[in-house]
């Protein structure tokens, strides 16, 4: 026990600021936080749906809940269910074997229903392609606010894209670094 | 390894059914099935695999005379028939393909008395998308690309496979500081998934702790993997002839550095993890695969390990750079999941002894060379011991067109054992038992 909370106060708070959205756009964590209750009214809550990706996309997303980037102190959060959540955040080119589990899921969600997609094979299904049993894109399946690009993309770039896709469906202004 | 050639004629082909010595050799007779229409004589479980009603029982992707691009109309969901268990207070629960998590779709169907796990059925085949018949559109240059995508998490295993298989074919000889170079990039897969899944499997027996302390490390570990050698993850850092990416003396500095502050790092976690009473409570004796099974199941990569199966392919195939450097392998009796945990403390230990003598012994000069030219079509094989066991592919190229390419995930064999893993153990282990083979479902779905 005495070895697990020395652990813990010798590493100390190690979460880093929130990313840039674009040079004009400074964003520190307290107004991120009021801008998420402002155009939610509460947290935003995010379920995953794995539509075939090579599971890379799953590691990175899984990243972006460690302590460097803390995605719960932001006010965002994964849930278990479609149900509960706000945003659905999709990887992979959509196989044809989860295509229709990918619609159930979005169909359970209530509104707003934002769509993230996840990773360079969600646009047209990438290096994956399209064939019979892969459908080439989240877009075939789902209407999207948002394309993620990367393969993967790393944490930093989940992050913005998430806070991007909120403020393009709410009409805030976005400034998209290139 | 034995490459067994049998010829079949053009009507009704059959072969002969292998699952019976081979048990895991049942889904993968069913995929061929699926892909090709060719059965097994006799074919005992004709239930499909990867077809779940997307493309029509008579269409197979794999055969030459269609293009892979035909797409048909969704047909109405079908009745899996799973296997029944039968008896007072028996129920089933049924969860997936999406789970209540960040995790790969795949179905389980458990039959269950109260919260013992009578019998557990697996149902994969929801990633499918139909990478073999994709390898036949791209050139055999670009296949690295394709092949470190099959299970993102073992880029550098397949990638370095599929180099291996294709510098096969093209008699190409790999400078030695590439060979070196790629071993160092394998090992620092295996820390970073091996450090991942220790945090996670903390979570799952609830010591948050855990998985707080080992996702620190694992960012620092592939924030250095961005700053070395491009690429977070190592996707397309193998390349056919070599490796894109050379390492300066002042990396190979930060290298070394960064593999002793994490050795002394997860040494204190370890001794944190086996005081911690809770959390080995939850560990020992769970999901027990014993070595009899193991062998008999073909239980591979670290997990066979656990269970007393000796087998790595870096120590017996002692290919350059991993023959000569007295390699020790992890191996475990109890093959449980306090096993599999002790495997993998013990594996991150002998793979940053391995990355700090591989990168202070790197050959100096280039890195990549080109293939030589190929006349005609031959076959290929590439076989590494990625971190979760042996990744092997089969390669029939020119050097320029891909005729066939088939990449083969280690969790093909293990997905059955962890069936059996479960049986007798409660429900709420379940995730535990799962994390600690932590299987792809990307690799065999293909």
């Amino acid at each position: 026990m005495l070895k697990t909370l020395f652990q813990i106060g010798k590493q100390g708070i190690q979460t880093e600021p929130t990313p840039d959205l674009g040079s004009d756009f400074l964003l520190p964590a307290h107004r991120l936080r009021n801008e998420i209750l402002e155009v939610l009214g509460r947290s935003l809550t995010i379920r995953e749906v794995d539509a075939g990706s090579c599971n890379a996309c799953e590691l990175e997303i899984h990243a972006t809940n460690n302590l460097y980037y803390n995605l719960e102190g932001l006010g965002i959060k994964f849930v278990a269910s479609p149900r509960h959540a706000d945003m659905l955040l999709v990887t992979g080119p959509v196989s044809r074997n989860m295509a229709m589990a990918l619609k159930r899921t979005y169909d359970a969600m209530p509104a707003p229903k934002l769509v993230v997609a996840v990773g360079d094979c969600t646009i047209n299904g990438g290096i994956f392609g399209e064939n019979y049993a892969c459908c080439g894109g989240v877009g075939k399946i789902l209407p999207v606010d948002h394309f993620i690009h990367g393969c993967p993309p790393p944490p930093i770039e989940l992050l913005k894209g998430i806070l991007t896709a909120v403020r393009l469906r709410y009409g805030h202004p976005v400034v998209q670094d290139k | 390894m034995l490459c067994l050639e049998l010829l079949l004629d053009q009507q009704g082909a059959t072969y002969p059914d292998i699952s019976a010595s081979f048990p895991y050799a049942n889904r993968m007779q069913r995929t061929i099935a699926d892909l090709l229409g060719i059965v097994t004589e006799p074919m005992e479980d004709c239930r499909p695999w990867l077809n779940h009603g997307a493309w029509p029982a008579d269409y197979f992707p794999l055969r030459h005379e269609v293009t892979g691009k035909e797409t048909f109309p969704a047909c109405e969901l079908q009745d899996y028939p799973f296997v029944r268990v039968e008896g007072d207070g028996v129920h089933e629960i049924a969860v997936g393909p999406v789970h209540a998590g960040i995790i790969e779709p795949g179905h389980f169907r458990f039959s269950v008395v109260g919260e013992k796990v009578l019998r557990l059925e697996e149902r994969l085949g929801y990633k499918h998308k139909g990478i073999d018949k994709r390898f036949e559109e791209i050139p055999a240059k670009d296949g690295y690309r394709l092949a470190g995508r099959v299970s993102g998490d073992s880029t550098v295993a397949f990638s370095w496979a599929y180099c291996m298989a294709l510098e096969s074919i093209c008699n190409t000889r790999t400078p030695a500081r590439a060979r070196w170079l790629r071993a160092v990039l394998l090992e620092r897969e295996r820390v970073a998934n091996h450090l991942g899944d220790l945090g996670a499997l903390a979570n799952d027996a609830a010591f948050a702790f855990g998985l707080t302390q080992f996702m620190r490390l694992k960012e620092d570990w592939l924030r250095l993997n961005q700053r070395l050698f491009g690429h977070r993850l190592l996707m397309d850092v193998v390349i056919p002839g070599g490796v894109a990416v050379d390492l300066e003396n002042a990396g190979i500095s930060e290298l070394l550095t960064q593999c002793q502050v994490i050795a002394k790092e997860v040494q204190n976690l370890r001794a944190i993890y086996e005081n911690h009473a809770g959390l080995q409570d939850r560990f020992i004796a769970t999901g027990r695969v014993t070595k009899e099974l193991a062998t008999t199941l073909g239980l591979n990569g670290f997990a066979g390990r656990a269970s007393g199966v000796p087998a790595d392919l870096r120590a017996d195939f002692g290919m350059a750079p991993y023959g000569g450097h007295d390699f020790k392998k992890a191996v475990h009796r109890n093959g449980d999941v306090a096993a599999r945990v002790t495997v993998r403390f013990d594996e991150i230990a002998e793979s940053l002894r391995l990355i700090r003598l591989l990168a202070t012994e790197l050959a100096p000069g280039e890195v990549v060379v080109p293939l030589e030219a190929v006349a005609e079509t031959k076959l290929g094989a590439g076989w590494i011991e990625g971190w979760r066991g042996e990744v092997f592919i089969a390669l029939e190229s020119d050097g320029e067109k891909i005729r066939r390419c088939h990449c083969h995930d280690p969790s093909w064999q293990n997905w059955p054992v962890l069936e059996h893993a479960v049986i007798g153990n409660i429900v709420p282990d379940f995730p535990l038992i799962n994390k600690s083979f932590n299987l792809s479902y990307a690799g065999p779905d293909l």
